[in-house]
């Protein structure tokens, strides 16, 4: 606001400026008396007097001031605004911070926050709008969480952006989210693509050659080819990182030319996008390496002096793939193993790593990188036309099954082959499918990464109700959500029998989490048996049935509270 | 009696909420599986028994009468009212979750029932004519009492006088080295003086000389007003009965708001907290719809715990109020009400900000210790301006600098947010500072949403 000047006056404290006050108070009336005012004891009342006056004139007199430049409007969003009980719900989520409720147990109340993605991509679906008073609140959620970005964001919509043009905290909305191309230049907009590519800042390049990648990916290749010598090879590794989407033997030129790279990390990172091609010349040099190392022995087979068969191995093949083999084999054969004596310069330029990491023999290093890029068609062909699931069976020589084995899972992983994860998973009954065996729970959620989510699914939920759910949480973080009906009833019996097994609540609390999350609210009504606090057995921990009962109730609240959810947004 | 009247909403329950955490544990309380003995009946009573976190079960009770204020009770500890189990039960009521009129009220919440009837009696037997013969037993005394805190007040008046006549002749360049110290002393001697509107200014002065570029200009103001406000106690006598009204108020004196009861359909347009450690003071705005008056409510809540009354922001509520007295005074108490908050599409009729400016100015005439007048703007945009916003009249080339209210930056982020560059409503307080925004409304149809 502006205040109106003084009207000039004769001298005198009751008109002295507004200006001549503050100085004369500043300094005191014992060093400086205002004009028009005698010296002494009454100055500083008369100051006061005059003071007063001026402080309300002034006050009274104030106007606005002059508007600052306006900001452009924001967009019209077309879509259509959240029904008022959904846009409460958002309030709700936002309004529950992590920590808000501090405390080390987690009680019987859902985690509010945790649903936030869930209510996002349902809204998302169903296409809502924003309420626009929220946005601040979802952006702040966006900024603390990375995870949360894309979806907050694409709800958010064009408004959210106009906002975040006015925040620095909020500048994060503006670079973009990966494929999501909310803001890069769209599609038939060259000149923007291009001066952005050749201006705009790391990030910002980034997210646009994701987003150009995702709707065109030929261009988005020849716009990185067009700057890939002049670019940082830091850079040049996060650009051709981003070449994984929508990867296809045209890439193959460029790539190929990516191997000759002055740097070892792009080097190594163009020879792994090649041997996701199986079509490709590095695939194929790569195959012609590994089919020197694996053959298959006649020899090794079930000798009956004991020939150097993996004992362990051999009875694997009995126990489990029995009806793998054919039955019409005099004597099973086994896989010989011959590692790579050295790595030449062909390897290495073909992105194999010399120098194998602390503890590692580097003769196994080599074969596990030759075998891993070589595509997996190789070996039917190598092992006398075995499928897959007869070639895992086969009993391999002189303990090289585990290096073997992980670098096929590897492969499968990525060169996305089904039929091959599906014969590296084994069934998930199997005793060793728990335990430490050749393929780690690790692999195993990658390899289920490969099928398709029903089969993922039964094989999760066949794996809990044999081995139960401390081994779990890895593959139930590969399963589709809401759960498929199988699967959780697999994990609420499964939760049953550990609570009768008398251990606390949250020794499970990691599944019970995904459990809140993940499970489908229609099976809400399965868990009314386990609400109660039951009687105390004897073998159980003190207080384990209240803490278990509470978590159920948490469990059952959370997906009430989905079911409300989802119910609000106009679904089912 | 009246009866329990129509079911509320989930909006009406959710907005009495005293903060957002309350909102949202109330929300996750308001499903069946929380509750057991669940009831309500005829009288207008709902009530249940709710799982707490530990196992333990608490008693919750709420009266929904028409024509009452929603009261609670509920045997958590908790120190908010209503506390989330109050809220969760009503969301249960409101969901449908509550068999209508069943049973009779177990014991526990029968007694408190009937507790609350015969205070509602007595508060009407009270409130009668017949009722008032029955004041302070001994006029007499009453009269002397007052005089002898008229007295002390006095005294502390003209010691206060005597400080800042001392503090101009030394200049306020040393009241920064000063400090706080000095300050909270005189702010003490005040409150010993039965001052307590004097010692809360005092108390401000002490942190103007730390609040930043131009503090002499600030702390001169305040010193003067102060001044003024002394000069206004010690010469009472000589002001007209409003103004000397509105003197006694801002000294501190306590006045009963004695004006006549004034029955409207008030719009609740903003509730907000203030205050320390010590005491929260909750402002409640409310315009109403045949008067046109905009007035506060102030509730208070000590050491910590939530203030009473609670209305939620951007419905409307049948009541009467009645005025304190003084000359521009805004502040009235709630009587009675006719019935429970309900929904409306009204909203206050608003004014541009020239014309902000100079009500603000008038209302100077009648109080000049004022800081703020409640205004509501209309066709204003927020704009930003370095680092601080404006209101700035969509059709004209003023605009009212924006200062940040009680929820801080992010309510101005929300204000801005609701309006995309687009002309909005806006209520709040204009002073001498600025417009403080508290509740918004879009240009086009939609709820109020409070920016606090």
């Amino acid at each position: 606001m502006t205040s109106t000047p003084t009207p000039p006056a004769a001298p005198s404290a009751a008109t002295a400026s507004w200006e001549q006050l503050v100085t004369v108070a500043l300094l005191g009336t014992d060093r400086r008396t205002p004009p028009g005012c005698e010296p002494g004891p009454g100055a500083a009342a008369a100051v006061l007097d005059a003071a007063a006056a001026e402080t309300v004139r002034r006050r009274a007199g104030l106007r606005p001031a002059r508007a600052a430049r306006r900001p452009e409007r924001a967009p019209e969003d077309p879509r259509p605004p959240l029904p008022a009980s959904a846009a409460r719900r958002l309030a709700m989520l936002l309004a529950d911070r992590p920590g808000a409720a501090a405390g080390g147990r987690r009680g019987a109340a859902p985690d509010l926050m945790e649903l936030l993605p869930q209510w996002l991509a349902t809204a998302n679906a169903r296409g809502f709008a924003a309420p626009p008073e929220a946005l601040p609140a979802l952006l702040d959620a966006a900024r603390g969480r990375t995870d949360l970005r894309p979806a907050a964001l694409r709800f958010a919509g064009s408004r959210a952006l106009w906002l975040a043009r006015l925040n620095p905290d909020w500048r994060f909305a503006l670079r973009g989210t990966p494929g999501g191309g909310t803001v890069p230049p769209g599609p038939g907009d060259g000149d923007r693509v291009r001066r952005l590519w050749d201006e705009g800042l790391f990030a910002e390049r980034v997210a646009l050659l994701a987003a150009l990648r995702a709707r065109d990916p030929a261009g988005a290749r020849e716009l990185l080819a067009s700057t890939w010598a002049t670019e940082r090879a830091e850079d040049r590794l996060m650009f051709l990182d981003s070449l994984r989407t929508r990867l296809a033997p045209a890439d193959e030129p460029f790539l190929e030319q990516a191997l000759a790279d002055r740097s070892r990390n792009v080097r190594a990172t163009a020879a792994e996008l090649l041997s996701a091609l199986p079509g490709s010349a590095l695939a194929a040099r790569m195959a012609a390496r590994a089919v020197t190392c694996v053959s298959l022995d006649r020899s090794l087979g079930h000798a009956p002096d004991g020939a150097p068969v993996d004992a362990r191995d051999a009875s694997r093949a009995h126990d489990d793939h029995a009806l793998d083999r054919s039955p019409a084999a005099p004597a099973a054969p086994a896989i010989a193993v011959e590692a790579p004596h050295e790595c030449d310069a062909g390897m290495e330029r073909d992105g194999v790593v010399a120098k194998p990491p602390g503890g590692r023999g580097e003769r196994a290093w080599w074969l596990g990188q030759l075998v891993e890029a070589a595509p997996l068609a190789t070996w039917p062909a190598r092992l006398g036309g075995r499928g897959p699931g007869e070639i895992v069976a086969l009993p391999v020589a002189d303990g090289w099954r585990s290096e073997l084995h992980a670098a096929w899972c590897r492969a499968a992983v990525r060169q996305r082959d089904g039929a091959w994860a599906r014969a590296l998973l084994g069934p998930p009954t199997a005793p060793e499918a728990g335990g430490p065996g050749a393929v780690s729970l690790a692999e195993r959620a990658k390899l289920l990464g490969t099928l398709t989510p029903g089969e993922r699914a039964d094989w999760v939920a066949g794996f809990i109700a044999t081995h139960g759910l401390s081994e779990a949480f890895q593959l139930l973080g590969m399963c589709e959500v809401p759960w498929a009906p199988p699967l959780g009833r697999a994990v609420v019996d499964a939760l049953d029998i550990a609570r009768d097994a008398g251990s606390y609540p949250w020794s499970f609390s990691g599944v019970m989490g995904l459990a809140e999350r993940c499970l489908d609210p229609a099976e809400a009504g399965r868990l009314d048996g386990l609400l109660a606090v039951p009687d105390e057995s004897e073998d159980a921990a003190p207080g384990a049935g209240g803490y278990w009962a509470e978590a159920f109730q948490r469990l059952a609240t959370t997906l009430r509270l989905r079911a409300a959810m989802t119910r609000e947004l106009g679904v089912g | 009696m009246t009866q329990q009247g129509v079911r509320w909403t989930a909006d009406q329950v959710l907005a009495l909420a005293p903060d957002a955490a309350s909102r949202a544990a109330g929300g996750r309380l308001g499903a069946v599986g929380s509750w057991s003995g669940v009831g309500s009946c005829g009288e207008g009573a709902v009530w249940g028994l709710s799982e707490g976190s530990g196992g333990e079960r608490y008693r919750t009770v709420v009266d929904v009468r028409e024509g009452a204020g929603p009261a609670y009770r509920c045997g958590c500890p908790s120190p908010k009212l209503p506390c989330k189990h109050a809220l969760g039960l009503l969301l249960l009521w409101a969901g449908g979750g509550v068999a209508e009129r069943g049973a009779a009220a177990p014991e526990w919440a029968e007694r408190w029932i009937a507790g609350l009837r015969d205070r509602d009696r007595e508060a009407r037997g009270a409130a009668s004519p017949s009722g008032r013969g029955a004041g302070p037993a001994d006029p007499e005394a009453a009269r002397l009492r007052a005089e002898r805190r008229a007295g002390r007040i006095t005294a502390g008046a003209t010691e206060l006088e005597q400080r800042l006549t001392d503090l101009l002749r030394g200049g306020l360049a040393g009241a920064e080295q000063a400090g706080y110290g000095l300050w909270e002393e005189t702010a003490a001697r005040m409150v010993d003086a039965q001052a307590p509107g004097l010692a809360a200014r005092v108390r401000e002065l002490g942190s103007i000389p730390s609040s930043g570029p131009g503090w002499p200009v600030r702390l001169l103001e305040e010193c003067a007003l102060l001044h003024l406000l002394d000069q206004g106690w010690l010469h009472r006598d000589r002001l007209p009965a409003g103004l000397a009204a509105t003197v006694r108020s801002r000294v501190g004196l306590p006045a009963s708001a004695d004006g006549p009861p004034v029955r409207d359909r008030w719009l609740i347009l903003a509730q907000y907290d203030s205050g320390d450690t010590r005491l929260t003071t909750r402002r409640i705005w409310l315009h109403g719809a045949e008067t046109g008056r905009d007035v506060l409510l102030l509730s208070y809540g000590a050491a910590g715990r939530a203030p009473e009354l609670t209305l939620p922001v951007g419905l409307t509520l049948e009541a009467e109020v009645s005025a304190h007295p003084g000359s521009g005074q805004r502040r009235v108490a709630l009587g009675r009400q006719f019935a429970p908050p309900s929904a409306t599409e009204m909203r206050p009729s608003g004014v541009s900000t020239s014309t902000a400016a100079a009500r603000f100015g008038e209302a100077l005439r009648h109080d000049p210790w004022l800081d703020a007048v409640p205004l509501t703007l209309t066709r204003v945009v927020p704009v930003p301006d370095g680092d601080s916003w404006q209101l700035a009249d969509a059709d004209d080339d003023t605009a009212l600098p924006l200062v940040p209210g009680p929820g801080d930056r992010a309510g101005v982020w929300r204000l801005a947010a609701l309006s995309g560059g687009a002309p909005v409503t806006v209520f709040g307080e204009c002073g001498h500072r600025g417009f403080t925004p508290l509740t918004a409304w879009p240009d086009g149809p939609g709820p109020a949403v409070p920016l606090g």
